[in-house]
């Protein structure tokens, strides 16, 4: 065997010797220097980022096929596993402060080390061009993560969160795994490429079935509407910090995962089976979303309902199935970690403070906080994309992406994704009411948040309002997509 | 008599169907980890049955299986861990009893 293959595997080998890192610290360090750990992961995390920005940038990235084929890499990948890590960099930067708390002493070093482990996975995930190493992968990623919902040991509802997503995750991976089988008996090999090659130009009934087992099996990860159950019970139920990475890191890289299945995999029946089928989940999964996020009470289950619909926008890139949608894809992931934790952050410093997280305690908030709600504020415009801020031209993007297929069907749907832009503006504006207009006593008083959080919350202000501005980011997003080795499955 | 696949295929399937059933039917956690167990189980054996009568030649089937083997275990364990943590704080293992979060 090859072993100089390993080396194609830069961005995987460098959250390795992160995660190699933080374990020994972890495991070595005298019990007086323990504190530093959170410190000390995100700046290698920090590091890792930007050294991965760097080698993006500088065009160093080459496209690379390692173990016969199974493992891929190239600028597009590398730049989705950047725009995860950015993400990363900011949860662990906010939830500093909750880590150094007093609850934490015992546990802080498996908080990060399950962190990266899942970051691995969906690395393994993205880059996977095998079922094999995508199944892996794919549990890679979501496993730890339930241990990590279950984190709060003294809080009940940490524990009802835990066993609804063990118990989805499995059930969905099972459903995901059944509809593998079915497309191994229909094409007699898990390589992406060979698959395509064997189901092309056929849809047997059974490779329809295999289709349906898969996307549901995905959808649930990616909590696509009649799959989202378990979604606001385990973003409510699981500590903010876990919330925030579950809500914004894990449901980018599956929807990624999700575009590269169906384009390398399934891309020759697009136009007679998944277009229809995502068709309709894209539909329910952002009308349902929006409906029931207006009456929510609590701020945490209330963006678990946004996050359902925002997902729902994001599948309108893998509907488009050109090169444009997959850029602007990218694009809107990346907005939507720069405002979700916006949000997130806010509520993580109200949280750590005073153990408040409901949609009540934040009347009148501008008066005691007034930084804090006008933090919330913009998060709260960007999401519900409102000119000025990253938020309207992501779903610019998306929508222009998605009408470039230019069917009358598209149309329609894109015609309901903006109706729903507008229901979404009224919830989104229901909470800047709420901090603003109201003229109740704020129950929060003044408090002035850690420096963690502030810094935390700097870096997701700045992506809201400069990352719409800075059109060099869409530009190198989409010259990236039109030369990769992906546009060759699309329709040009 | 000669075996054909879809003498395997049939039981593999009512098993999954079996799983299915009881992972929506079953109140107690226990019994619906047993029932995922069993979907799990009907997968593995379903691409035994592919590898071994639609593509004798490879193995590409059975590693999938030795895998999936492997990750089913640690799903169960894990599974088990966040239950007992549950009998811990609740004294009882029925799904019915963790209704504090809804809609």
């Amino acid at each position: 065997m090859d072993y100089s293959q390993f080396l194609a595997m830069k961005q995987e080998i460098g959250l390795l010797v992160v995660f190699l890192l933080v374990f020994l610290y972890d495991t070595f360090m005298p019990r007086g220097a323990q504190k530093g750990l959170p410190v000390v992961s995100s700046v290698l995390m920090l590091l890792l980022t930007v050294a991965g920005c760097l080698n993006c940038c500088l065009g160093q990235t080459t496209d690379v096929v390692a173990f016969g084929g199974m493992y891929e890499t190239s600028a597009v990948v590398a730049a989705i596993k950047n725009i995860l890590n950015i993400g990363v960099v900011i949860v662990l930067i906010q939830s500093i402060k909750w880590a150094n708390g007093e609850f934490m002493i015992m546990r802080r070093g498996e908080f990060y080390e399950l962190l990266l482990v899942t970051l691995f996975g969906m690395y393994l995930m993205i880059s996977a061009r095998h079922f094999l190493v995508f199944v892996i992968g794919l549990e890679c990623a979501s496993l730890p993560l339930a241990a990590m919902v279950a984190f709060d040991k003294n809080r009940y509802e940490s524990h009802e969160a835990a066993v609804k997503y063990i118990l989805t995750a499995v059930f969905s991976s099972a459903i995901f795994m059944m509809g593998l089988s079915f497309v191994y008996g229909v094409a007699g090999s898990l390589y992406f490429e060979n698959i395509y090659g064997a189901i092309y130009g056929t849809h047997p009934t059974l490779l329809v079935m295999a289709l349906a087992f898969v996307i549901a099996g995905v959808g649930f990860k990616l909590s696509l509407v009649p799959f989202h159950l378990w979604t606001a019970d385990v973003y409510q139920g699981a500590p903010t910090s876990v919330t925030s990475y579950l809500s914004v890191i894990s449901k980018g890289a599956t929807a990624f995962a999700f575009l590269v299945i169906l384009a390398q995999v399934f891309g020759s029946l697009y136009s007679q089976v998944w277009e229809w089928m995502l068709y309709a989940l894209i539909i329910l999964t952002i009308t349902i979303g929006n409906l029931f996020a207006i009456r929510q009470r609590n701020m945490k289950r209330f963006l678990a309902f946004s996050s359902i619909s925002q997902a729902g926008y994001i599948m309108l890139g893998v509907i488009a199935y050109n090169t444009l949608g997959m850029a602007a894809m990218m694009f809107y992931i990346l907005v939507y970690i720069f405002s979700n934790l916006g949000a997130f952050g806010v509520i993580g410093a109200i949280e750590n403070a005073t153990g408040k997280v409901s949609m009540d305690d934040y009347r009148g908030l501008y008066k005691t906080n007034p930084r804090l709600s006008f933090t919330m504020m913009l998060a709260m415009f960007s999401l519900a994309g409102i000119p000025p801020f990253a938020g309207f031209f992501s779903k610019f993007f998306i929508f222009t992406g998605a009408l470039q297929g230019g069917s009358v069907a598209i149309y329609v749907l894109v015609l309901i994704a903006l109706i729903n832009t507008i229901v979404s503006l009224y919830y989104y504006l229901l909470v800047v009411k709420a901090m603003f207009i109201s003229e109740e006593e704020c129950t929060i008083g003044h408090f002035r948040s850690a420096f963690s959080e502030r810094l935390g919350m700097w870096i997701a202000l700045f992506g809201i309002i400069f990352l719409g501005l800075l059109s060099p980011v869409y530009d190198s997003l989409i010259n990236m997509t039109s030369i990769s080795s992906f546009s060759m499955y699309f329709i040009q | 008599m000669e075996l054909k696949a879809i003498y395997y295929l049939i039981p593999s399937l009512i098993m999954f169907c079996c799983g299915l059933y009881g992972f929506i039917t079953r109140k107690n956690m226990i019994a619906m980890l047993i029932s995922l167990e069993l979907m799990l189980n009907s997968v593995d054996m379903n691409f035994v049955i592919f590898n071994r009568f639609l593509f004798p030649g490879q193995m590409e089937g059975m590693m999938f299986t030795l895998f999936a083997i492997a990750i089913a275990a640690a799903e169960t364990a894990l599974a088990i861990a966040i239950i007992i943590n549950v009998f811990r704080s609740v004294k009882n293992v029925d799904v019915r009893e963790l209704n504090h979060m809804k809609f």
